[in-house]
């Protein structure tokens, strides 16, 4: 019977299945660089909104506190967006005719909320909790990065997984103060870790066995 | 042979199904990231007004939330005027004062200044001075009328009742009453130490006039 491989046949197909496998396990690799590196999350970018609301201008120019749009926040688990009434106690009588401002004018009359983009978007699967962050003294700047700054919102942490969870196994490296939670200009001195490590016990911070467990945010 | 080329099959299948697994959770956002259930402030395609979060249907009240106490919920007495005393749900103290303060610094002072003299940064940029705190009239107004305020609006300014919780606004009335009489306070009635600490302070500023100007006052 005549043979159907060529005796080469035994060199290549191992030497296939090893290309193969090298082959998969570069595009793995690839992957999971993409992913680790963060390059497929919106960080850093900026989104088209309704209106091009500038958290500079309100916070370092005008000194509004977070609490006054953001109410929620020490109360639940969002941190909400503050309604079409909010912007209307001022700018029913500033900027009155500007332009920019009319989609906030009609929203007002119409009662159609104006309708933002999220910036932050975490996965549906992942529980998260403002409430509890600030209560235990983890800054919004921590998180959200220099928010008085920006002209528009962009997100200046990759939120994955990673990302909360070096700061679950280590909050003494972030913690801060209660008082100072809103404070955008602190900075961490420079004994951070013995000042953490006090906090860390002052707020009574639950152990890391609770803080990464995978229930504690997929549930 | 044939036993061998078969686990080289099943690492090729194996490897294939772990490249569409990991494509898909590096890359798209789909299934389980956006879940079909309305988180707060989502959007609804329902509703007219595109709201997934419904108000409740008028002339009802949630449980919990029904206000039948005048005084407490309206800062209005038995008599039908407001009242002169904070009512008995809220307990004066020391801590009520501090939260007072906190509230009516996020959410007042952008108008009515830190010191309630109504020349916040807000009325800078142009919008409507309010009266000082401090004036005659407003003085002789009993606490319940600031509640009111707050509640209702007053003139230009709108109402506060859904920024700050009736908890909250009774603590910012008490904070104003302080901040009104802090600006009114004779040598008399502040304590001993601190009464101290004022002459001292004084016969510094009598020794050196121009030393004593340029040091800030201490808080
Ligand atoms: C005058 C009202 C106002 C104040 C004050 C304010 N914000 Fe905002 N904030 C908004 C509005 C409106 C949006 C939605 C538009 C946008 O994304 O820019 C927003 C969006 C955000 C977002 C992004 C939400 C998303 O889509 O993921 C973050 C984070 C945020 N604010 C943090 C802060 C912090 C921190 C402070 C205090 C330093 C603050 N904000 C003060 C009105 C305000
Ligand atoms: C506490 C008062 C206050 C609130 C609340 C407020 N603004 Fe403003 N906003 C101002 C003032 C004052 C200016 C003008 C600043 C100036 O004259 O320099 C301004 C300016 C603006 C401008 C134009 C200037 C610029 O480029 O930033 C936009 C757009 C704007 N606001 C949007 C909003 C929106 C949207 C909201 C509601 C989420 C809002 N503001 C809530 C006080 C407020
Ligand atoms: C531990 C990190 C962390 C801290 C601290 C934090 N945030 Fe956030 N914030 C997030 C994440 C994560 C999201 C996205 C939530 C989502 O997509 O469900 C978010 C979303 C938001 C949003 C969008 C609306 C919402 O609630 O989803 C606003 C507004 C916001 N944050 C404001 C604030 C303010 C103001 C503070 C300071 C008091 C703060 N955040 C502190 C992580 C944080
Ligand atoms: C900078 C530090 C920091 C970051 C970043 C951070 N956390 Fe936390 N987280 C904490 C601390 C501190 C606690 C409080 C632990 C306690 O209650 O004692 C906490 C608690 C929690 C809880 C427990 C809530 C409860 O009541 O059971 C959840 C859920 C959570 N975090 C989710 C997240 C998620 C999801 C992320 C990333 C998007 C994140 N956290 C990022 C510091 C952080
Ligand atoms: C501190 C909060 C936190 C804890 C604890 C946590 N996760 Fe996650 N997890 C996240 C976040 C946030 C994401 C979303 C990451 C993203 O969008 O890139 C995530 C995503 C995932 C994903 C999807 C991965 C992807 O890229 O789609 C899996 C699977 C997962 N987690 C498993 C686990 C397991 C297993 C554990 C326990 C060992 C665990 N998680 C503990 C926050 C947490
Ligand atoms: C956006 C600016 C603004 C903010 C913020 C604001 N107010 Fe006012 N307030 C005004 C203006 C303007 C008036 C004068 C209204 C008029 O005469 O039309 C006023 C008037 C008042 C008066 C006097 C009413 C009278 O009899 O003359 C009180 C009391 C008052 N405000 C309390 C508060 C309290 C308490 C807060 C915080 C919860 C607050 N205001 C927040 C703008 C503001």
């Amino acid at each position: 019977m005549a043979q159907l491989f060529p005796k080469s046949a035994n060199v290549l197909a191992p030497a296939s299945i090893v290309a193969l496998l090298l082959a998969g396990g570069g595009v793995v690799g690839g992957l999971l660089a993409v992913d680790y590196a963060g390059f497929n999350q919106r960080r850093g970018e900026t989104i088209e909104q309704p209106v091009p609301f500038s958290h500079e201008h309100h916070v370092s120019g005008l000194g509004i506190d977070c609490r006054y749009c953001h109410t929620a926040v020490e109360k639940s688990a969002t941190a909400g967006i503050p309604p079409t009434a909010t912007c209307y106690n001022c700018h029913k009588l500033i900027w009155n005719e500007a332009p920019m401002l009319e989609p906030v004018r009609s929203s007002f009359r119409t009662g159609q909320p104006l309708r933002w983009t999220k910036v932050h978007d975490l996965p549906d699967f992942v529980y998260f909790n403002h409430s509890i962050h600030v209560a235990k003294g983890v800054g919004c700047a921590t998180c959200h990065g220099a928010v008085q700054k920006m002209r528009l919102m962009r997100s200046a942490q990759p939120l994955q997984m990673r990302w909360c969870l070096d700061c679950h196994r280590n909050p003494e490296k972030y913690l801060r103060p209660k008082e100072e939670v809103f404070n955008m200009d602190w900075q961490p001195p420079s004994n951070q870790e013995e000042l953490g490590r006090e906090l860390v016990a002052k707020y009574k911070v639950r152990p890391r066995k609770f803080l990464e467990s995978c229930g504690t945010c997929h549930r | 042979m044939s036993s061998l080329s078969r686990a080289p099959r099943g690492a090729a299948a194996a490897v294939a199904v772990a490249l569409l697994a990991i494509g898909a959770a590096s890359g798209c956002r789909q299934g389980m990231y956006n879940q079909p259930k309305k988180k707060p402030l989502s959007e609804s395609h329902f509703f007219h007004d595109g709201l997934s979060a419904r108000v409740p249907p008028a002339d009802t009240v949630a449980r919990g939330w029904l206000r039948a106490d005048a005084a407490y919920a309206r800062g209005i007495g038995p008599d039908g005027k407001f009242v002169s005393t904070l009512p008995q749900e809220v307990v004066f103290s020391r801590e009520l004062l501090l939260r007072g303060r906190q509230r009516f610094d996020v959410f007042c002072s952008p108008c009515h200044g830190r010191e309630g003299n109504g020349l916040g940064m807000i009325v800078q940029r142009g919008f409507k001075q309010p009266p000082s705190y401090h004036i005659e009239r407003l003085q002789h107004q009993p606490i319940g009328y600031f509640f009111d305020v707050m509640t209702n609006g007053f003139g230009q300014m709108s109402s506060y009742a859904s920024q700050v919780p009736v908890e909250d606004r009774w603590a910012i009335a008490a904070y104003i009453r302080a901040l009104q009489l802090s600006q009114h306070a004779v040598v008399a009635d502040l304590p001993q130490r601190d009464r101290d600490a004022l002459a001292a302070a004084t016969a510094a500023t009598v020794a050196s006039p121009a030393a004593a100007a340029q040091t800030e006052p201490s808080r």
